[in-house]
């Protein structure tokens, strides 16, 4: 066994895993828990695929600033309520059904084309030294995807002053009519 | 079985949609829909990622290469941006209404 199938059958486990642990706990703390586990392990599987700077993206973007800002959520929110909320039964079935088989789609789909599949060139392939990918992504993102890099910073822009603005302290509104019902 | 291709991340990848996507149908606290997302979003660019790889197949000019990559760095950015933003939603649905039950959030329901 070679270490690169180690550590990816290491990586695909956890990101798995915790994935699955994200669904089936009920306490929303756990959840942001296991959803960094799964998240950081991803990131492991981005640098065996030879992604080096969107592994290390992965890491600081996601995990260091979209997770902590979804925990300041939970925090901000946290009462003894909504820590932990069940589903009905009926709700799980349901979509238990749905999401079965979207999954066996999903999973026929991988195995169906055959250039997808393992290969033993590919595994001498795995074998070659990493070549750092930064670079020649950067040239990528200002020349073919200039526009589209243009585009996704003024929209990121745009939703930061948006999130302030819906964010922002209001005057505290007494509970309505419509929720008292 | 011990040579990793692009099979094998499809399957993390397909793993991790599903569970995002349950996770957005099952979940009643909005947080928790909003986590759904973020796995959905992560199990998409997995995929990128291995389409982009050179490394797991036959032919690695077959493979998407740097474009995928460039994808799955806007798919971060926007997951980034769609998390602040449904954040502040949320935050304003539980200053005015005092939860963050999605099922209570039925005011214009017909």
């Amino acid at each position: 066994m070679n270490w690169h199938a180690l550590f990816f059958y290491l990586y695909a486990f956890m990101a798995c895993g915790f994935a699955l642990a994200v669904l089936f706990t009920a306490n929303v703390v756990r959840m942001a828990l296991y959803l960094i586990l799964s998240l950081g392990a991803t990131s492991g599987l981005f640098y065996l695929a030879g992604a080096d700077f969107v592994g290390a993206m992965q890491l600081m973007i996601y995990v260091g600033g979209t997770l902590v800002l979804l925990i300041f959520g939970v925090m901000l929110t946290a009462q003894a309520s909504f820590i932990s909320m069940k589903t009905d039964r009926g709700d799980w079935v349901k979509s238990g059904l749905v999401g079965g088989a979207l999954l066996v789609v999903l999973l026929s789909a991988a195995f169906k084309i055959p250039q997808w599949l393992p290969s033993s060139a590919a595994a001498e392939l795995a074998q070659q030294p990493l070549t750092p990918t930064s670079s020649p992504l950067g040239v990528k993102l200002l020349s073919t995807y200039l526009l589209p890099f243009e585009i996704v910073s003024v929209h990121l822009l745009v939703v930061l002053v948006g999130a302030a603005y819906l964010a922002r302290t209001k005057k505290r509104k007494t509970p309505s009519k419509a929720d008292q019902s | 079985m011990f040579t990793i291709g692009v099979a094998h991340y499809l399957v993390v990848g397909a793993v991790m949609f599903v569970s995002g996507v349950l996770c957005m149908a099952t979940k009643r606290n909005a947080l928790g829909v909003l986590m759904g997302i973020e796995l959905v979003l992560n199990g998409a660019n997995v995929n990128f990622v291995a389409f982009g790889s050179r490394y797991l197949q036959e032919n690695p000019n077959l493979s998407l290469y740097l474009d995928g990559q460039a994808i799955a760095l806007f798919v971060i950015v926007l997951a980034a941006a769609e998390a602040a933003v449904a954040l502040a939603i949320t935050l304003n649905f539980y200053n005015n209404h005092a939860t963050v039950d999605v099922d209570r959030a039925d005011e214009l329901k017909g």
